[in-house]
């Protein structure tokens, strides 16, 4: 039995992996893409072939097109494709584990590059793991990937564009929404018109922005702004959202809540691979520490798109094709200066999508509220529903680090490996302990990095040629 | 010997069960410990290991220790005082090696034998009828095994900083994230660190899988011999097991813990790195164990893996610690290399050797562990070992 291998093993099918595998094949390296949707897209261009096919287009707008052109290059190109595939392992020698339809395998690449993209950002209020509460990206996951739209009315609660974008989309598809709950502080704005000028000369994503937030106008969503300290009311599921706005309390009855507070990189894998990271003031997040062409601490292993750090779709995939030009240049194909000359081009792409972000992460970082909850009764980690209080007890217990309390509390222990508490955990810990964020770090992320059924690693196709040894007897 | 009198300063190197345990019957002794660690207490071995507390199928120089240390898991409000739950120790459900064929029962049956012939009674054969009773959720195919019924499971990180918070509760000086860079006998011991140097009256050696690197700093060549043994975790799963399985003629160590998810490890070995220090699990090594367990117990065939690791542990040629004085430095001690066994022991090692320390005499015999053997030809393995 030998090891399936290809030069460059790129994760995730969203537009950094799109165009990275496409570039990539084009410079004749052997490249492969794996991911876990059964069609390129991602998170942003979720089933984009099938909407194309279908006409269906026009409940998510326009720039969704911009995917389906991505999908064709990448399906037209010699890049091999692996989709229905859980990656459960990345390694700093290039072994990845997925489990796909046909098992559990282990292929070898001379370098990976993770495509992971974002996720949103976990927002742990009161209540936020009832029944009845759901992700707003998760909403729109489901809406690209089946044209399914909830059936009784939602109450949107958080802040950043996505916020806008999905009530609309949901009140064009039929949808009550009763009410948006917008977080974003008042205060936030002045000190947000500072990087206008910048994000002016961005135009048509700016444009886009504003048009969505007149767009809730137009469409008759009730809104307020300036709310804070939500909290999910019900017994045992969703019954009500109760929050702070204009220095009263008030209170909106909601079978479905959706929250959002911004999209985060998902960072897991790269986590698991040791990549050096660091937490990112600006964009309040853990990213691996990456080079302008997405290299990391780990020799064979880089980032490209979301998972390096926001900066949006349309960025990605400039970053995808000069990550894969690097990895051209490292592996031999092309020289130093044709990477330089054809990174060019991607460049200056790179820096017309980059000019909103300024903007976006001021305008729409999280309150400190919802990055480290203060109210003992919390949950923080949902799978284990490990509260608040819990942790501050673990901290004074000497838990203070997340890899401590995890161990005092089991936050992190469950089935996500602490993908949705992380940033909380690391967050709490800190404001308990003293420390910096930085300084208190995050979970170590251990194989396999998504559930593996024990059946699929009993029949898992690899062996174990050219690993070091167990243990030594000297 | 050298005895020290009460009010002596004691550096202990080493954060993990032994040395944190060292420390506290240092202190109960009037001496005044200060442990020094690398990283953070319980980072390594002590604190990811299987948790077995395990008198089954132990080396015939560990058995007194062992049924010692069983005492003292049973009686943990003595030694750990009001942070003793926090150990999550759960004794009396016996451990099993588990027999799937005649072969396999066959050194089973000498083992309790030959322990019958050295006087010691705590393990005894069971037959299908009793292995189905006590734990039903083995394969039916499985004849029989070899069970220690006192013998239980506790979790290993809870434990360590139980040991830490009472160590903590009777004086102890914790310096974590300290490193030690040398070390030297004048007057004093001095103990040359990441922070600053320490001096102390003695010095313990509780290193774990960098033991070597203490002893070398003294001169002293001790084995060096490491490895990364793994586990694994699955979710919760409905209660089906009791008793602690280990392997007969499958590497195996397999046990469901109070929560109800099944911890599965037993000799599957992933990548050590003593420089790095971290070890990591090895998907291609843990298939074997997935089918091991598929195996033997059916009901595992509906399991979800959610997560691996691995630690570091020191191991010695014949497979059991280095306990007792140093043989280059005055007012030095090893207690390192337990081989990936040394849980079980945690209780009582620190106090036989604080013992050993302050009165001269160890309560129990200590002698198969001196640090010389290895300087005498060729070793005794274990007679009893399968």
């Amino acid at each position: 039995m030998s090891n399936e291998r290809h030069d460059l093993a790129v994760i995730g099918g969203g537009p950094a992996g799109m165009a990275a595998a496409t570039t990539a094949a084009r410079l004749g390296l052997d490249t492969i893409l794996l991911d876990e949707q059964p069609a390129p897209g991602g998170q942003i261009y979720r089933n984009i072939e099938q909407l194309t096919r279908d006409g269906d287009l026009d409940l998510l707008g326009e720039e969704y097109r911009r995917g389906a052109d991505l999908a064709r290059e990448f399906r037209a190109s010699k890049a091999a494709y692996r989709p229905n595939s859980t990656i459960w392992q990345t390694s700093p020698d290039g072994r990845i584990g997925l489990t796909g339809p046909d098992g559990a395998r282990m292929i070898h690449a001379a370098r990976i590059l993770l495509a992971t993209g974002a996720m949103e950002r976990p927002v742990a209020v009161p209540g936020w793991t009832m029944p009845g509460v759901m992700g707003v990206g998760a909403v729109q996951a489901l809406m690209k990937a089946s044209g399914v739209v909830p059936d009784t009315p939602v109450v949107i609660a958080g802040s950043g564009p996505l916020v806008y974008l999905v009530a609309t989309q949901l009140a064009r598809a039929g949808c009550t929404v009763a009410a948006l709950l917008v977080t974003t502080p008042g205060s936030r704005i002045a000190g947000a018109l500072k990087e206008l000028p910048r994000a002016l000369l961005a135009g048509r994503d700016l444009l886009k922005g504003l048009a969505w937030m007149n767009e809730v106008r137009r469409l008759g969503i009730p809104t307020t702004n300036g709310t804070s300290h939500l909290r999910i009311e019900g017994e045992d599921r969703a019954e009500a959202v109760s929050y702070g706005a204009d220095g009263a309390r008030k209170r909106i009855v909601a079978e479905l809540v959706l929250l959002h507070e911004g999209v985060i990189p998902n960072v897991q894998l790269s986590l698991s691979t040791r990549c050096r990271h660091v937490w990112d003031e600006t964009q309040a997040c853990w990213r691996p520490e990456t080079d302008e062409w997405g290299a990391t601490s780990e020799e064979r292993i880089a980032v490209a798109g979301d998972g390096a750090g926001i900066l949006g779709a349309q960025a990605a995939e400039p970053l995808g094709r000069i990550a894969a030009l690097d990895a051209a240049f490292r592996l031999g194909r092309i020289s130093q200066v044709e990477r330089d000359l054809q990174a060019k081009p991607e460049r200056a792409e790179l820096a017309r999508h980059g000019r909103i972000r300024p903007l976006l992460d001021r305008l729409f970082h999280p309150a400190p509220e919802s990055l480290a909850p203060t109210d003992p009764d919390t949950i923080v980690c949902r799978c284990e529903e490990v509260t608040v209080g819990a942790l501050r007890e673990a901290v004074r217990l000497g838990g203070e680090d997340p890899n401590r309390a995890k161990v005092f509390t089991r936050c992190g222990m469950g089935p996500c490996q602490g993908r949705m508490c992380g940033p909380t955990v690391s967050a709490v810990i800190a404001r308990e302990s003293g420390h910096s964020i930085q300084e208190v770090g995050t979970y170590r992320i251990r194989i396999p990095v998504r559930p593996i059924p024990l059946t699929a690693l009993a029949d898992l196709v690899g062996d174990e040629e050219g690993l070091p040894p167990g243990g030594s007897t000297l | 010997m050298m005895k020290m009198s009460p009010g002596a300063d004691a550096i202990v190197i080493g954060g993990g069960l032994h040395g944190t345990c060292t420390a506290i019957h240092l202190a109960l002794k009037g001496l005044r410990p200060i442990v020094i660690e690398k990283n953070s207490v319980g980072r390594h071995a002590s604190g990811v290991n299987a948790g077995g507390v395990r008198q089954l199928r132990r080396h015939p120089a560990e058995i007194p220790l062992s049924i010692a240390a069983m005492d003292r898991w049973m009686n943990l409000g003595e030694l750990l005082g009001k942070h003793a739950s926090m150990c999550e120790f759960v004794g009396n459900i016996g451990q099993i090696a588990v027999a799937e064929t005649a072969a396999d029962m066959h050194p089973l049956e000498e083992r309790a034998a030959e322990l019958k012939r050295m006087g010691w009674m705590h393990e005894e054969l069971i037959d299908r009828d009793e292995l189905r009773r006590l734990a039903p959720a083995v394969s039916e195919h499985c004849i029989g095994g070899l069970i220690s019924r006192r013998d239980g499971q506790a979790t290993p990180y809870l434990t360590s900083q139980a040991f830490r918070l009472r160590a903590l509760d009777l004086g102890v000086r914790f310096e974590e994230s300290t490193r030690v860079i040398g070390m030297d006998h004048g007057a004093r011991w001095n103990v040359q660190t990441s922070v600053g140097a320490f001096e102390s009256d003695i010095l313990v050696n509780c290193g774990g899988a960098w033991g070597w690197q203490a002893a070398a700093m003294v001169g002293e060549t001790l084995p060096r011999g490491h490895f990364a043994s793994t586990l694994m975790v699955t979710a919760r799963m409905p209660h089906f097991l009791d008793p602690v399985i280990i392997g007969t003629g499958r590497k195996l160590s397999f046990k469901q813990t109070d929560n109800g998810t099944v911890v599965i490890g037993g000799g599957i070995f992933g990548v050590p790195d003593l420089e790095k220090e971290t070890a990591d699990p090895v998907a291609e090594r843990l298939r074997v164990s997935a089918q091991t367990c598929s195996i033997l117990f059916p009901v595992m065939r509906r399991a979800t893996i959610v997560r691996a690791w691995a630690g570091l542990e020191a191991r010695m040629p014949d497979d059991i610690p280095v306990i007792g004085a140093s043989q280059t430095a005055p007012a030095m001690w090893h207690a390192f290399g337990f081989s990936g066994h040394g849980f079980q022991l945690s209780p009582i090692v620190g106090s036989l050797l604080a013992d050993l320390i302050v009165d001269g005499k160890s309560p129990l015999p200590i002698e198969a562990f001196r640090p010389g053997r290895f300087n005498e030809g060729i070793l005794e393995l274990d007679p009893t070992a399968a």
